[in-house]
């Protein structure tokens, strides 16, 4: 079985504190795997650090078969493209939907832009009229919108979501969640999924690792979650408390 | 038993470039000694309606209402030094996110001590010993060391509770609660609840839960009101919560994924406008 995604004993250090203790996954292709913990767990890291965006301390990470060096080359972000958590932050305030759609495709040097922005803003569901907004005038589920369709344009084989409906409302959040399956069927992706939530990892992945300080504290099917057959006492806790508030 | 709060057909307008937003159209509830949640998604009007009851509404805003009444006092009528001898002392206000809401350049227990010495006349030592025992009641470890802690020195959970006891320390007689716990983590919200829980139950408080989770409000509330653009479209006891009747609180309810249910694509909510009318 080929993995699309593997890391290995990945150490990510901050001045002197660890975020990541030797963390490995392995992602096969075609799978979605999620990533739970709280604030502080690494497990943003651990997403940032396999996009280059947090500084890899020893350790490898491998995407289809190769294994990355310090610098990201243009032919990773065409495999590996990565959606944020806040979509009030990850847009341009000044650029419109079609100047932020086309800058990907000017730095790998697309031809067909036209053909691919409308094609993209039709995948996710926007539709042309969009085009030439900028992302104040839109709702915070249309961006979220935006930014998907930004990560999809390249046709990656990999997305990496962080958190990318916590700061929606719950019925937007349905909507999004639904837009990142149809797609991923439809496309065949690999997904790594960052959520502080067990029930949208659990409704998302097949399989999830649990994160505490910086080190995996359990990985699990996401049936044996659904079937409550957890081994640690930390994973206990947070299904516990995502079952809502109980008087004692 | 009388309400603490009495309020009727609350609206609250704002002006802007291109007309009068209602943010508010009309919300009529009363609080007694009780629990009361507001739910609603961004938008809806829940925060406007608790920052009216607080009289924090921004002052371009206008706020009417047939009554708006807490104990007894008219609070439209009231003046400004009246408002501001009720705030914090007889109602008081949690916010969402602790990092923006305490001032960052005062220790912590300066803060709680200001709010007590503001209200009650009290000796700077005994102000220091109550602001203490009231950590303590939200049960920080350590009241001594966080006492002299500024607000970026502790974590989330931890800025929460002081919150919370600089919020009791005068004794309210009701609360408002925005979003108290959405920036938390999910371990640390449920002990946060909890501390919030016992302390209203002690006290005979009677409580404004604002939330945007329908889940966590009904597990935590005697009662829920349930808003969609600026008005009230159903009012419920929590335990009924699965009875609801309106179209946008079972859609609101079904919408969210849950560990077990195998539900894919996830029913989505189809807004109808007559909701809104």
């Amino acid at each position: 079985m080929t993995a699309a995604l593997s890391v290995d004993r990945l150490e990510v250090v901050f001045d002197r504190f660890r975020a990541l203790k030797g963390v490995s996954i392995e992602v096969k292709s075609g799978e979605s795997f999620g990533l739970v913990g709280e604030s502080g767990s690494g497990k943003s890291t651990l997403l940032r650090a396999i996009a280059g965006l947090a500084p890899a301390a020893s350790g490898t990470i491998t995407v289809n078969g190769k294994t990355l060096g310090a610098r990201r080359d243009k032919a990773f972000y065409r495999e590996v493209q990565m959606v944020f958590q806040d979509p009030y932050g990850s847009l341009h305030p000044r650029q419109t939907v079609d100047r932020l759609l086309q800058e990907p495709l000017a730095i790998h040097g697309f031809a067909d832009g036209e053909k691919r922005i409308q094609r993209a803003l039709d995948e996710v569901g926007l539709g042309t009229g969009f085009r030439f907004r900028y992302s104040h005038q839109l709702s915070g589920g249309q961006r979220q919108r935006v930014a998907i369709a930004r990560a999809l344009i390249l046709e990656p084989s990999i997305l990496l979501l962080d958190e990318p409906t916590s700061a929606l409302d719950a019925s937007v959040q349905a909507e999004v969640l639904n837009l990142l399956e149809e797609i991923r069927r439809r496309r065949k992706l690999t997904f790594l999924m960052v959520s502080h939530d067990l029930a949208i990892i659990t409704h998302i992945c097949e399989r999830l690792m649990v994160m505490q300080n910086g080190e995996a504290v359990e990985n699990l099917a996401a049936d044996d979650l659904v079937e409550r057959r957890v081994t640690k006492d930390y994973t206990r806790n947070l299904l516990r408390a995502s079952e809502g508030f109980v008087r004692a | 038993m009388s309400a603490l709060l009495e309020v009727d057909d609350l609206r609250v307008t704002f002006p802007t470039r291109t007309g009068l937003i209602e943010a508010v159209r009309g919300v009529s509830f009363s609080l007694g000694r009780e629990r009361l949640g507001i739910v609603g998604e961004s938008g809806s009007g829940k925060s406007q309606t608790g920052r009216a009851i607080m009289g924090v509404t921004p002052p371009q805003a206008e706020v009417t209402a047939k009554t708006l009444a807490f104990d007894g006092i008219d609070l439209l009528a009231a003046s400004p030094r009246e408002r501001r001898a009720l705030r914090g002392k007889r109602i008081a206000m949690i916010l969402q996110d602790p990092k923006y809401s305490l001032d960052p350049v005062m220790s912590i227990g300066r803060q709680i001590v200001e709010t007590l010495r503001t209200h009650e006349k009290v000796s700077k030592a005994e102000a220091r010993d109550r602001a203490l025992a009231m950590l303590e009641a939200v049960q920080i470890r350590d009241p001594a060391r966080v006492f002299d802690l500024h607000p970026h020195e502790v974590s989330g959970g931890m800025g929460q509770r002081a919150m919370i006891a600089m919020m009791l320390i005068a004794g309210p007689e009701m609360m408002i609660a925005d979003e108290p716990t959405s920036a938390l983590d999910v371990t640390v919200q449920l002990d946060v609840l909890g501390i919030l829980d016992r302390l209203v139950s002690e006290r005979g408080m009677g409580l404004i839960f604002i939330s945007h989770d329908l889940r966590l409000v009904s597990s935590f509330c005697d009662r829920v009101i349930v808003m969609y653009a600026g008005k009230v479209v159903e009012q419920l006891k929590a335990s009924e919560l699965g009875r609801a009747q309106h179209p946008y609180t079972r859609g609101l309810l079904n919408c969210m994924p849950k560990i077990g249910a195998d539900r894919h694509p996830l029913p989505v909510l189809d807004r109808k406008p007559e909701w809104a009318a």
